[in-house]
């Protein structure tokens, strides 16, 4: 298991070397979206209009925060359970995304669009909200603000620390990683 | 009759929402003290690690432990000599609505259909019980939907007994995985009605993680069942280990002669809940 310190956007270059075990520590911008934003994002392209964000080299992390305390970014935000996007992750892979970030499973096709376009699966830490949000330097809202913790933010990351679960070479941690 | 005034409760309810999703258990760190010692896999010492440093992170900036604030379930047991003014249950959800924006929490109730949130959590998921005597005590769990969407409800064959009960378990954790964060708590319902299975299996999760079932035959399938779905060895987080789960606690009801329910409810690895007696 190898270590790395990554800055996005991701490239490809960043993307294939990464095997699944290995421990990476994210810095730089990442967007949260999770159930209603994916429907979103994903009806947006089907009326061929622009998304709210570049998907290119970009990181997406499922995750709905709790409300800012005041003087704090963002409050607890710990990944959430990922095949609830599973629906819609494939699409947005083919349009340059390059990792995404949850907990548990992924479905055969999020697996093969990894493959695909060198893109990575990472977990988080499940329910280590409050130690994840330290790592969150700064967070704005940049569409569909009215879904509350569902909108889409721009999160600014330091060493956010990440293990990839499904590879670019079809690796999976989950299906290794028993003892 | 015995009158408690609207405002004791809905207080009480907000502190224990969110006092709830700020304190881990103590039960639960003592259980992850116990697992982290016990791993020998230096990932699953790690999830631990994380797990503690969180709590205590919570704990000192009273951030949630965890996004996922849950929907409010709350049991309640109410004495047959006691009155709350003004209603208890308009008591109890304005103190969830209270407590969870008081306390920075997360709003997750929306409408099933158009998933448009609520935007204060209610209405909170209230299970009455009526007891003997002039005391309210209400239990708040906060229940996440990672966890929820994992558990199950099904309706055995009297024939399937036991074996049955076990094979239905250890399929429903092994499907489920990594995706409830692991280590999971079990709460299992056995017996009465399709709903009041469902009902057992969550109340069963109120339970003091290191008790002992009163009844020693059930105490015992409690720990068979912790052993056989530890030996799964899915560990926390999914990522292998020794530690799949804290706990199995099982509740049961008298059933249908025609009948055997049984519900399997998941918890999450914190386990967040609180009861106050008014």
């Amino acid at each position: 298991m190898a270590e790395y310190h990554l800055t996005t956007p991701l490239t490809d270059e960043d993307i294939a070397p990464l095997k699944s075990g290995d421990v990476v520590f994210l810095s730089g911008t990442i967007y949260t979206a999770r159930d209603a934003a994916h429907k979103r994002l994903v009806d947006t392209l089907d009326r061929g209009e622009e998304l709210p964000f570049d998907l290119k080299g970009a990181v997406v992390y499922y995750v709905g925060p709790t409300p800012p305390p005041p003087g704090r970014p963002i409050g607890s935000a710990g990944p959430t359970t990922s095949y609830r996007m599973d629906a819609y992750a494939p699409r947005l892979y083919s349009l340059g995304l390059k990792a995404s970030i949850g907990k548990g499973r992924r479905n055969d096709e999020v697996k093969q669009a990894l493959k695909d376009y060198t893109a990575v699966y990472f977990g988080g830490t499940g329910g280590a909200g409050a130690l994840l949000s330290q790592k969150i330097k700064a967070a704005e809202i940049v569409a569909y603000e009215e879904l509350g913790p569902e909108a889409i933010r721009k999160l600014t990351v330091e060493e956010f620390p990440v293990t990839v679960i499904n590879d670019s070479h079809g690796g999976e941690l989950y299906v290794t990683a028993k003892r | 009759m015995r009158t408690i005034e609207r405002d004791t409760v809905v207080d009480a309810v907000a502190k224990l929402c969110i006092d709830a999703n700020r304190y881990l258990p103590a039960d639960v760190r003592r259980a992850f003290e116990a697992a982290q010692a016990k791993e020998d896999n230096p990932v699953a010492k790690e999830v631990f690690r994380q797990l503690l440093e969180n709590a205590d992170l919570a704990e000192k900036s009273g951030l949630p432990l965890c996004q996922d604030t849950g929907l409010a379930v709350l049991f309640v047991e109410v004495g047959e000599e006691v009155a709350v003014n003004g209603g208890l249950r308009d008591a109890i959800n304005e103190g969830v609505r209270k407590g969870y924006a008081d306390g920075f929490l997360r709003k997750s109730s929306c409408d099933p259909m158009t998933r448009a949130n609520r935007g204060d959590n209610t209405p909170a998921i209230i299970h009455f019980d009526v007891v003997p005597g002039d005391t309210l005590k209400i239990s708040f769990m906060a229940k996440g939907g990672g966890s929820e969407n994992m558990s199950r409800v099904t309706m055995l064959a009297p024939s399937q007994g036991y074996e049955g009960i076990k094979d239905f378990i250890l399929d429903r954790v092994a499907e489920a995985g990594p995706n409830p964060c692991p280590p999971i708590l079990i709460g299992v319902g056995i017996g009465g009605t399709f709903e009041n299975a469902a009902i057992l299996s969550k109340k069963a999760l109120l339970r003091e993680l290191d008790d002992t079932h009163p009844d020693p035959e059930t105490a015992a399938k409690e720990k068979e069942l912790l052993q056989l779905v530890n030996d799964l060895g899915i560990g926390p987080m999914g990522l292998g280990g020794k530690t799949t789960c804290l706990a199995v606690k099982i509740a049961m009801a008298p059933v249908h002669i025609a009948s055997l329910p049984l519900a399997v409810n998941i918890q999450c690895h914190s386990a967040r809940h609180k009861e106050v007696t008014l």
